[in-house]
């Protein structure tokens, strides 16, 4: 461990030490408070979650998870989600990789503006879009299909277009020279090169791009009308009406805690990556 | 000489008609790999807008067809009771959170801003709920505002206070809403965070060698230095404060009672287009709320050279 330094790069001593600790500590109790009382609520049995004042010490009761699963067909909203999600990612790191590169390496005229415009729509609140794009499909008959979630994927998405265009940008012209001697078109050079080269970019774009999709609400909501369709987001928003689960508060935190998992792992196990693409956000603006 | 005159000369038109050959080859290549992105921003941006404001002008419900009914949406709105309701609870929401966030965000990402034991896990736990989707954050948050067993009111309850209806008393709601929000500050903080790092330190020792002590520090030194980066997130906090949907759609159950007091305006477009169905009218609402968007958004930018501090070369 380093020695402890402020922000001036001022040495800390002992007691500043100790007492940013136990602030940052608290802190950190402070805002997981929710997810833990979540936790705690899902391991209580029906009759403990109602007492007053709360039960602290008790047997868990991992049979809530299980039993959870059994009320509603769980399965079926993972691999819905499952699908979504990965059509998601496949689409934005094809398409934006791809661009990046034109936008990156090639020269044509008009390519900045239209550079230009497409950072501009970053600032776009989806509201606008929203009305005719969900008349659109649903006259082109993809209303309750997984396609109006994924094929816009396939056309970039500014942001990440943006930080595989930084990291091409960065990649000596020699290497893409070497390449046209041996004769390689601009698609085997993006392929071949520039793509496996990326992987850093990949990593956090499939990390965002994930915990994006896992959690969106509204577009699932809109264009899923069918149960058997369901995301486990929008499957988990009709828990708090549905019979089953709905006031039992044991049930509905086991539950938000299985629909809560998988982003906050994906999170946990690619932090680096994710805290590097959010400074990307916040640097270079 | 004039022989080699000549050739030099079409060997140099030749190389240029080449180059510009290959040029304009690059140029074709360059489009192509656009296009993905060109045909994104024509399809999902540019198009859906100038679509949605035409529509705006219309009364659509989907069954029949369009009917041109010109500005009359934009009135109607104007004296629409619900509407002007929601407005005005939306705003109050991000006059709460986009600052709200933006403090705890500072604050938490100077405390960060040290070498200390434990700060990765530090960093991950302030940035955790962030990650976590709207819809379980309302989920999670259920359980604290429960009136008879949730953590809040039997905290209330160890000091013999009766804790009030969270969600359910009009006069809570939308601040229960706004609390939670600013529980979502990791994404400032980061963005602090990565700003922080940038800044010179020799600044606060010259802050020091002035005498300036720990808090004095940061205000002559790390808040104007950061001015950029709060720029940034302002301006992100805005547009994201418009288009808070899940958590006021699965805490009120898609209704924004009590009293439509948690009525934030994309719940209300919601309803306006998918329950009522009245495609025109929700456009215009879009609109508005594109419109209120850009005019904060110009308003931040306007005021730029009042807070905003930049560098001064020293040459």
């Amino acid at each position: 461990m380093a020695k402890a330094e402020d922000t001036g790069g001022r040495p800390l001593s002992r007691t500043e030490i100790t007492v940013r600790l136990v602030v940052l500590t608290l802190g950190t109790f402070a805002v997981l408070t929710p997810v833990l009382w979540t936790v705690l609520t899902s391991l209580k049995t029906a009759q403990q979650t109602l007492q007053s004042p709360p039960v602290w010490l008790f047997t868990p009761q991992w049979g809530n998870f299980a039993e959870v699963l059994q009320l509603v067909p769980f399965q079926n909203y993972a691999l819905n989600t499952a699908v979504v999600v990965t059509g998601v990612v496949v689409g934005t790191l094809l398409s934006c990789s791809f661009s990046a590169y034109g936008f990156a390496r090639l020269r044509a005229r008009g390519r900045n503006a239209i550079f230009g415009v497409l950072m501009a729509t970053m600032m776009l609140p989806s509201t606008v879009t929203l009305v005719p794009t969900y008349i659109v499909f649903n006259k082109i008959g993809w209303l309750n299909t997984f396609l109006p979630l994924i094929v816009p994927a396939f056309f970039g998405s500014a942001f990440f277009i943006f930080m595989f265009r930084q990291f091409y940008l960065s990649i000596p012209k020699e290497v893409e020279e070497a390449a046209r001697i041996d004769g390689a078109g601009y698609v085997r050079i993006w392929w071949s090169i520039f793509l496996p080269l990326s992987m850093p970019v990949i990593a956090t774009v499939t990390v965002f791009t994930f915990v994006g999709t896992y959690n969106d609400f509204f577009g699932p909501l809109i264009y899923l009308t069918d149960e058997s369709k369901w995301t486990i987001s929008v499957a988990l928003s009709s828990f708090g009406g549905s019979p089953k689960i709905g006031p039992q508060l044991h049930m509905l935190s086991a539950a938000t805690m299985i629909a809560a998992a998988p982003s906050i792992v994906v999170f946990l196990l690619a932090q680096r990556y994710y805290v590097n693409g959010i400074s990307v956000a916040g640097v270079n603006k | 000489m004039a022989t080699t005159h000549v050739a030099a000369r079409s060997a140099a038109t030749g190389r240029k008609r080449r180059r510009s050959g290959l040029a304009r080859r690059e140029a074709l290549w360059c489009y192509v790999f656009m296009a993905p992105a060109i045909l994104g921003v024509l399809l999902f941006s540019v198009g859906p807008m100038i679509a949605s404001f035409v529509l705006s002008f219309t009364s659509y419900d989907m069954l029949s067809s369009p009917e041109w009914v010109g500005p009359k949406n934009y009135t109607k709105l104007a004296a629409d009771p619900l509407f002007l309701k929601s407005l005005q609870v939306t705003l109050t929401y991000a006059v709460v959170v986009v600052p709200g966030t933006m403090l705890m965000g500072l604050v938490v990402a100077i405390l960060l801003n040290a070498k200390l034991p434990a700060i990765g896990f530090f960093r991950s736990a302030y940035y955790l709920p962030t990650v976590i989707g709207g819809v379980a954050v309302a989920r999670v948050w259920a359980m604290l505002y429960n009136p008879e067993v949730g953590l809040f009111n039997q905290i209330l309850g160890l000091f013999g206070i009766d804790g009030p209806g969270w969600l359910t008393d009009e006069r809570w709601a939308l601040w229960s809403l706004a609390f939670m929000g600013v529980w979502g500050f990791g994404g400032t903080m980061l963005i602090y965070l990565a700003g922080l790092q940038g800044i010179p330190k020799e600044l606060y020792e010259a802050a020091e060698v002035d005498g300036a002590g720990g808090f004095r520090k940061h205000i002559f030194v790390t808040i104007p230095m950061l001015s950029n980066v709060t720029f940034f997130n302002l301006v992100m906090g805005i547009i994201g404060a418009l288009q808070v949907f899940a958590e006021p759609f699965v805490l009120t159950q898609g209704t924004g009672r009590p009293n439509n007091s948690t009525l934030l305006l994309p719940l209300y477009l919601y309803k306006v287009a998918f329950e009522y169905l009245e495609m025109g009218y929700a456009a215009a609402i879009a609109w508005v709320v594109f419109a209120i968007t850009l005019v904060l958004t110009a308003l931040v930018f306007r005021s730029l050279p009042l807070w905003v501090h930049t560098e001064v070369s020293d040459n």
